[in-house]
């Protein structure tokens, strides 16, 4: 749901800020803060539960479990400011005043947090080490 | 080797979900916008296609695991019926798509919200068989 929610929202994004939609800034928007950060609590949750089952911890030798750890932990920060920035390209795109930086920032960030995440599902269907 | 096939494999049933998410954004009411859907589209396309490729790819290359084992055809059937119900979910929604620009989406047709979400709960069944491997 996190990875669909911030492709979800990428996608809106990218399409806003070349024409300065309003609906879809509200589309990505909404789908960041209704959708990745609920999927971001849901996911580090169910993380926690499942090291913690395993007995798996984040100070774990392991690099798949550290790669998790740190991209989850980063990744929180990163989609908080995406979704800031995604706000206040709405606001701005509403009031007609280009929003096309914001817009531009919130799609560069959330992309990066869809490549971030493969890199994480790589690491823990691999398992390397 | 293996790994890459699981890795493709599981990437490929992102997608899927990622497909599953949008059009849920969709039938909540965002608006429909055509490229947005176009990418919803393109995803389901291309981790079906992995999903069912890379998964018999993976059943043939692991020891253990047989094409004819009851999950793994449990698996195909709930694959085949996701495909069904995405068609006719896609179809829904293509034909009543939204407008670059427009602030409200237009109705949706019933029978395609009803599609999607049938097509989520197979969705989500096929993740349960994957994850639990009943049988295995």
């Amino acid at each position: 749901m996190l990875v669909g929610a911030l492709v979800l929202a990428g996608a809106a994004m990218a399409l806003a800020w070349r024409n300065g939609s309003a609906p879809l800034a509200r589309l990505s928007y909404r789908a960041l803060l209704l959708g990745a950060i609920p999927s971001w609590i849901l996911m580090r949750a169910g993380a926690e539960w499942i090291a913690s089952k395993e007995d798996l911890t984040a100070d774990s030798d392991l690099s798949w479990i550290s790669i998790g750890f740190t991209t989850a932990d980063a990744g929180i920060v990163v989609l908080l400011v995406a979704t800031l920035c995604a706000g206040l390209a709405l606001r701005r795109a509403r009031r007609n005043e280009g929003a096309a930086g914001l817009g531009r920032a919130s799609a560069v960030l959330v992309s990066l947090l869809v490549v971030a995440y493969v890199v994480v599902i790589w690491a823990m269907t691999t398992k390397p080490i | 080797m293996y790994d890459w096939l699981l890795f493709l494999h599981v990437l490929a049933a992102f997608a899927l979900v990622a497909t599953v998410v949008i059009f849920s954004a969709f039938a909540f009411g965002a608006v429909r916008e055509p490229r947005v859907l176009t990418v919803a589209n393109v995803l389901w396309a291309v981790g079906g296609l992995g999903t069912l490729v890379l998964g018999i790819w993976l059943a043939i290359y692991v020891d253990g695991y047989e094409v004819w084992d009851g999950w793994i055809i449990a698996a195909i059937v709930l694959w085949a019926i996701a495909n069904e119900l995405g068609r006719r979910a896609q179809a829904g929604f293509i034909a009543a798509p939204g407008r670059r620009g427009e602030e409200v989406a237009p109705a949706l047709p019933r029978n395609a919200a009803l599609m999607h979400w049938l097509r989520s709960g197979i969705v989500l069944a096929l993740l349960v068989v994957m994850v639990y491997k009943p049988g295995a």
